[in-house]
């Protein structure tokens, strides 16, 4: 099977800095990966970079949220379509939300647990709830790979994995960078790990415990 | 003692403040300041009498004059925000920056008195020379606020997205409050803009105020300006933008935006009266028509433009420091650091009454009192725009918290307050200079010897080409106070945003 992502010594650097350094990484179709490494190790840069292998295909899930404060749960949700409609369209959805749009965009949100506060503006929630907003956003463009950086960092854990969860049964393909081994081996078929810009593991989740990446968060404490 | 060099972050703002005060005051002595009227006494007794026994008696059909300035100030507004935002999607194009520079930096009255050749004492004329140089101002803010917008909402959108609708979604619904308040106070400019344009002979209320001012009538002065203030004070009563279309329809109805077109008489004006007078009668292929032509030019650099250019930045210049002394003496009164609540709402009064007061009338009054000198500009330049900074600044430190056991009085002016306000007010004393370099050129049309009052010359003597000439010097100079702005705000990293320690 032709690989959906396909990295092959792939480099990044920003001023100087290698940010990551000689890449090489297949991902299959179907296939549900977690990147994990300590902050700075290079996840982001990686999704950047299998982002822009398909654009097309991707629903992105940034770290860096991009809601629009101003505007409600609904709003940003929909936000996830946006390429789906007709200017026109979008505009008058802006000005008078359409009951088709309302229906479906309220279906992932109850999902999300956001359905009361479907029309509040998102800088009037907690930061879990915004970031599930973001989530939704991306659930909703209904694209067939998920790429995500820390989708559920700031959501509480039993909260955090029924999210992943939802996320890896809605994509057929799904690359999430998280902080949370336990999660990462829970939710993931594949676990990558990422020091210094490097790949220095690259296994089956089965195969692997919490001992096994420990090692990868460790320079930083010492 | 040695004098010791202070490393601090407030010391290059001190300097720079202590430098600018000096250079003041060194150039105080070179502007005109003496009065010329013999008894400004009792004139000024006579205008007080009129500020105490306010009267409508004598003013011929104020209503008709409010409303002429609310039309003229809501068109020509909205003509404004409409071309601004358009223009503000242009703005990373140097040319369309450069043009924008250029309109905002010609005064309303300017382009009014360019538009009166043109559609003659027409309500287009009136809409016109408040939109453009509106439309230039609007598109820099509106720029600079979209700009300000959190980048990474678009970079989340899905590709494919629309323009518009990633546009509408995103950089358009963050900014979307702030555009709204800017609009809403470019409006209470705009009106007092619009009432001002009366003075040169369009039906609004300056019309009726410089003839009651003029006559002596001073209660009917000082009633149509409290009618004024009044408008102005009440704007955010009834200004309300679910019924801004309704307005808008009121107004265009009211005084539909036309002239009588007299093509002619344009074309005479653009092909012949704005050309320079050497080169409309010469043979343009003879080297003397531009011996003449540079001749004429130099003759008019040497008498006009260049006297009136030094005592525009003489006048600004001063006018900016004393505007500066007259915010921080001011903002007191509307701190709650300062005054307690009673005298708080007094001093609000007096903010909005000098704030609401157009320079232009202030100075017309100060010109009355004192004759055509520096004086009368000077204290009407500081006192308008000493109240808008005093009244931001007073705004500001509602947010400032001081310990429990902070000094009071003057100690707690020098030592607690001014050092966490300082950045922000050099930003707006700043910010503003490049609107009362704008003013200072204008107030030359009421006799002091500004570049107004070279363009308000040649206009009268129909000598169009010079007025066109001297109008484009008020630009560049107004241009040049705006680049010199923008650079001292950079270099000293006055940020407009309220530091809290």
């Amino acid at each position: 099977m032709n690989p959906v992502f396909h990295l092959d010594n792939a480099s990044v650097s920003y001023g100087g800095k290698a940010v990551l350094a000689g890449v090489t990484l297949r991902i299959a179709a179907g296939e549900k990966v977690a990147l994990v490494g300590e902050s700075g190790a290079g996840k982001s840069t990686l999704l950047r970079l299998l982002r822009e292998q398909q654009p097309q295909q991707v629903a992105w899930c940034p770290q860096a949220q991009g809601l629009v404060p101003v505007l409600s749960v609904f709003h940003n949700i929909y936000m996830g379509q946006l390429d789906r409609h007709g200017t026109l369209y979008n505009l008058a959805n802006l000005l008078k939300p359409r009951e088709r749009e309302v229906n479906a965009v309220g279906q992932v949100a109850t999902m999300l647990g956001l359905a009361e506060k479907l029309f509040t503006s998102v800088d009037r929630l907690s930061g879990g709830q915004q970031q599930r907003v973001a989530v939704g956003r991306a659930l909703f463009a209904g694209k067939p790979v998920f790429l995500g950086d820390e989708p559920v960092s700031a959501v509480d854990e039993y909260q955090a994995e029924d999210i992943a969860q939802l996320i890896t049964a809605a994509h057929d393909t799904v690359v999430l960078a998280l902080h949370d081994i336990t999660l990462a081996l829970a939710c993931c078929e594949r676990v990558v790990g990422l020091q210094d810009g490097k790949i220095v593991l690259d296994a089956p989740a089965a195969t692997l415990t919490a001992n096994d990446l420990a090692p990868l968060y460790r320079r930083g404490a010492a | 003692m040695t004098a010791r060099s202070l490393d601090t972050t407030a010391a290059p703002l001190r300097r720079l403040s202590f430098g600018l005060a000096l250079l003041a005051l060194l150039l105080l002595p070179l502007s005109d300041l003496d009065i010329t009227v013999l008894d400004p006494g009792a004139v000024f007794a006579a205008m007080l009498h009129g500020a105490v026994t306010p009267s409508l008696e004598n003013v011929d059909d104020p209503l008709a004059a409010l409303l002429a300035t609310l039309a003229f100030g809501l068109q020509g507004v909205a003509l404004g925000a409409l071309g601004g935002f358009l223009l503000a999607f242009a703005m990373h194009l140097r040319a369309v920056r450069v043009l924008a520079a250029f309109i905002r930096a010609i005064h309303e009255l300017f382009w009014a008195l360019i538009f009166l050749q043109l559609f003659g004492l027409s309500p287009l004329t009136g809409v016109l020379a408040i939109a453009i140089p509106y439309a230039g101002t609007f598109a820099r803010v509106y720029r600079e606020l979209m700009d300000e917008s959190d980048p990474h909402a678009a970079d989340a959108l899905p590709r494919g997205t629309g323009l518009l609708s990633a546009l509408a979604y995103t950089r358009l619904a963050n900014a979307w409050a702030h555009l709204v308040a800017y609009t809403s106070y470019r409006t209470e400019c705009a009106l007092r803009s619009s009432a001002v344009l009366g003075f040169i002979g369009l039906p609004t209320l300056g019309f009726h105020l410089e003839s009651a001012f003029r006559t002596g009538d001073y209660s009917g002065a000082a009633a149509l300006l409290y009618l004024f203030f009044a408008v102005i004070a009440s704007l955010r009563f009834w200004l309300k933008q679910p019924l801004l279309p309704l307005y808008l329809v009121a107004a265009l109805a009211y005084l539909p935006p036309v002239a009588r077109i007299d093509g002619a008489a344009i074309a005479r004006f653009l092909s012949e009266d704005i050309v320079p007078a050497p080169l409309r009668n010469g043979d343009l292929a003879a080297a003397e028509t531009w011996e003449k032509f540079a001749a004429w030019l130099w003759k008019l650099v040497d008498t006009q433009v260049l006297p009136g250019t030094a005592q525009t930045l003489l006048i600004g210049g001063v006018a900016l420091v004393v505007t500066g002394f007259v915010a921080l003496l001011l903002f007191p009164l509307i701190s709650p650091l300062f005054t307690g609540r009673g005298a708080r709402a007094g001093g609000h009064g007096v903010l909005i009454a000098l704030r609401s007061t157009p320079e232009y009338v202030l100075a017309f009054v100060g010109l009355l009192l004192a004759g055509p000198s520096a004086l009368p500009a000077i204290a009407a330049l500081s006192l308008h725009n000493g109240a808008i900074i005093a009244h931001l600044m007073g705004r500001w430190t509602e947010n400032l918290t001081l310990r429990a056991d902070a000094s009071h009085g003057s100690n707690r002016y020098f030592y607690e307050v001014l050092p966490r306000i300082y950045r922000q007010f050099l930003a707006f004393l700043f910010y503003r200079w490049e609107i009362i370099m704008r003013e200072t050129a204008i107030l030359g049309i009421l006799g002091v010897a500004t570049l107004g009052f070279y363009v308000d010359s040649a206009f009268s003597e129909l000598r169009f080409d010079r007025a066109l000439l001297l109008i484009l010097a008020t630009a560049l100079v107004n241009i040049a106070a705006d680049q010199l702005s923008l650079y001292l705000r950079e270099t000293m990293r006055l940020k407009s945003t309220p530091e809290r320690l």
